[in-house]
């Protein structure tokens, strides 16, 4: 009972510190290629989907290793991943609702001039 | 803490990986979450509503620019910080960026050694990372400064285009730069109970005479990279979008 830790189950998460420096590295790596997008002005879509690459490597890397997710059990990966997905759907709804709105605008100010 | 919360097994159940093992864990009676201590279940699921109000404050952005018909204002621009000589677009932010990766690089170590139980290594790693977060704070204060003094951004209006522009960025920094204080009162909290030996001591703690453990350091750590990962998302779609 010294460390509080009579229980039966493991103790926490070890992974080596060398596996850390790796993951810090790739993300300043990634960041930084993500403001040389900006940086080098690229433009439209390869700009877009340099940027959201870029974003998706970073947030993964962050949450499989320092976040420890790639080591969970799949009950949890699976209640903390997943919800957040469904997202999507609502990105897609409001696209269409704003490409609404955006349409309204437009007539009423073509046709109050 | 951990006495009343982890059931014991006997080692005599089987615990199978995989979709098997997902369905045995959200089917068993208890828990669901297996080997995961209480409080980093709560963690997660707290970041995982924190995730949908984030959420929520980016799609609101998404749907004012996609229906505004005033030009958006030009965020390279905007950010730029002349050092010197000519502007360079999105310096401080670029700065801001990695003094929040190197936070939670510091983070991650510290919650390491927080299981090898060297707490001198720990705590000073964990008021590392609050001392990023502190100066990350920091420079937030001076671009809201530069945008609410010398350029006239306004929630309701700003020079450069959009008046959305000015609501949508207070709001989303506002509320991450919150998160970022928040992170850097609980670091300090924390940082100080394992610099005093509390958890190898179990001591009760202040406020609920629980006696903790290192788990702290790393669900503290759960929501510290939780602030890095919304910044990674705001910078590309605010900022660099």
């Amino acid at each position: 009972m010294a460390h509080g830790d009579g229980t039966a189950h493991v103790e926490g998460q070890q992974h080596p510190i060398s596996l850390y420096f790796k993951v810090w590295g790739l993300l300043f790596v990634l960041s930084a290629a993500s403001y040389a997008v900006d940086y080098f002005h690229v433009e439209s879509y390869l700009r877009w989907s340099l940027v959201l690459i870029f974003m998706m490597l970073k947030a993964g890397f962050i949450v499989a290793v320092f976040m420890h997710m790639q080591w969970e059990r799949l009950a949890l990966i699976y209640a903390i991943l997943l919800p957040p997905a469904l997202v999507l759907v609502f990105v897609f709804l409001m696209v269409f609702e704003a490409d609404y709105t955006f349409l309204t605008r437009g007539i009423f100010f073509i046709l109050g001039k | 803490m951990t006495e009343s919360t982890v059931t014991e097994t006997g080692q005599s159940l089987a615990r199978p990986e995989g979709l098997q093992g997902f369905v045995n864990d959200w089917s068993s009676d208890q828990r669901s979450f297996k080997g995961v201590p209480w409080g980093k279940a709560m963690m997660w699921i707290f970041l995982l509503s924190d995730t949908f109000i984030f959420s929520c404050f980016l799609l609101s952005y998404m749907t004012v620019r996609m229906s505004t018909t005033v030009e958006w204002p030009n965020p390279s621009e905007v950010f730029a910080l002349s050092m010197g000589g000519d502007p360079v677009p999105l310096l401080l932010i670029a700065i801001m960026t990695f003094i929040l990766i190197s936070s939670s690089g510091t983070m991650a170590m510290a919650v390491m050694f927080g299981y090898k139980k060297d707490r001198r290594t720990t705590a000073i790693l964990m008021i590392v990372t609050a001392l990023f977060g502190a100066s990350f704070v920091g420079m937030q204060a001076f671009e809201w400064t530069k945008l609410i003094v010398d350029e006239g951004v306004r929630p309701w209006g700003n020079p450069m285009g959009a008046p959305q522009f000015g609501a949508v960025f207070f709001m989303i920094t506002g509320f991450h730069g919150f998160h970022v204080s928040v992170g850097v009162i609980f670091l300090f909290a924390i940082a100080r109970k394992v610099w005093r030996g509390d958890f190898d001591k179990q001591t009760p703690g202040f406020y609920t005479s629980r006696k903790g453990n290192y788990e702290i350091v790393e669900t503290m750590g759960l929501y510290w990279h939780f602030v890095d990962l919304v910044w990674v998302f705001i910078f590309a779609f605010f900022y660099l979008w």
